[in-house]
């Protein structure tokens, strides 16, 4: 399946759930779909998407929230799938766009290959861990993995073919926390 | 101790009322109520009193540890987003990994946080790892653009009061730096 086939199938599970994106193609194919207020789009700092999910996360008990990542992201992040997995919040869903290469940059090779990201997220302790690999799959792990209580991991394994005609999100950053916190209350 | 931080308030902090028990309740005060960050033996006494906190439940307030400096801007982060204002403890060799974060998060999507970074390498005194950074950490902050205080018994109101303002009016970061022997060690 190719990213935005994940994309395609992914989005429309989404109800009024926070969603923090992090930066590259997982913004602008999730932007290009459907945009929302209650999307947080990160245009920089690379590997802080997961982070800045777990503070949402811990500070509203209450909402579901999820983390839409990529694998260059979780690789450089690593340490904070450990925190993650320490504080459990019951609440946080972590997917992952694992096409296992820095599309965005020019489809330099990640490290997804040989690493297996949710065997990372099962031993750091995240509660319940999925891999899918085919589109037909993700619908039923997605609502599977928000019905049961986190931290939960979700790893979408997919082709590289990101279309770079793709809009950028057009947003300025300030309208982007402005709009999430009115959202998210 | 919250009453006698109270009346304590109106007078100013004199020397002997700035312990790491009354600022971490000053800053509870505040509505500061989220804290995470990467330990420094300077502000391990201020930890231990969040950690203390923490254990008792006194106010709702929570200590995590981050595994990063920059991993502790984004909780930051999170946690401003999600309504609850953050404090990010870090040493100043710290300030290279969230440099970035700084940068291309909190600078340009206007999302504040209290920074409490220690000084390390003060006027070359120090273990040699620490010298280069105690030496242009406030020149980096400068350069970025972020405000900052050398946090003093004297000063404490006046620089909280400054913080507060640049945090909730212009929503920026505010740091204040800690020297060697302002807070007790607790090791």
């Amino acid at each position: 399946m190719k990213g935005t086939e994940a994309f395609q199938e992914l989005i429309p599970l989404i109800e009024d759930e926070p969603v923090v994106h992090a930066n590259g193609f997982i913004c602008r194919e999730s932007f290009a779909l459907k945009d929302r207020e209650a999307n947080f789009y990160m245009i920089g700092s690379m590997g802080l998407a997961s982070s800045i999910g777990l503070g949402v996360a811990l500070c509203k008990p209450d909402k579901k929230v999820i983390i839409i990542d990529g694998d260059g992201n979780v690789l450089m992040a690593m340490g904070t799938l450990a925190m993650i997995a320490a504080e459990a919040p019951k609440n946080l869903i972590h997917v992952v766009i694992d096409n296992e290469v820095y599309e965005s940059t020019g489809s330099q090779r990640s490290l997804s290959n040989k690493v297996k990201l949710e065997e990372v997220a099962r031993s750091t302790g995240y509660k319940n861990v999925l891999r899918v690999e085919k589109k037909e799959e993700i619908k039923a792990a997605f609502l599977k993995l928000k019905d049961s209580e986190g931290p939960n991991f979700l790893l979408i394994k997919v082709e590289p073919g990101f279309d770079p005609a793709t809009g950028r999100v057009t947003h300025t950053p300030e309208e982007i926390t402005d709009r999430f916190m009115q959202a998210i209350g | 101790m919250v009453v006698s931080v109270i009346s304590k308030i109106g007078k100013g902090l004199n020397v002997s009322s700035l312990t790491s028990q009354s600022f971490i309740e000053r800053l509870i005060q505040e509505d500061y109520k989220f804290f995470t960050g990467v330990p420094c033996s300077l502000l391990s006494g201020l930890i231990y009193e969040l950690e203390d906190q923490n254990q008792n439940q006194k106010e709702e307030i929570r200590y995590i540890p981050s595994v990063r400096e920059d991993a502790a801007v984004g909780l930051c982060v999170g946690a401003y987003l999600a309504g609850t204002m953050p404090v990010l403890l870090m040493q100043n060799s710290g300030l290279g990994y969230c440099l970035n974060a700084f940068t291309s998060l909190n600078l340009i999507y206007k999302i504040p946080a209290l920074v409490i970074m220690s000084w390390r390498g003060k006027a070359g005194k120090d273990a040699p790892e620490h010298i280069i950074m105690g030496d242009i950490d406030q020149e980096l902050l400068k350069t970025a653009g972020m405000e900052y205080s050398i946090l003093s018994e004297e000063n404490c109101e006046e620089v909280l009061k400054k913080a507060k303002q640049k945090i909730c009016e212009e929503k920026l970061p505010y740091t204040l730096i800690v020297e060697k022997g302002l807070f007790d060690e607790r090791h």
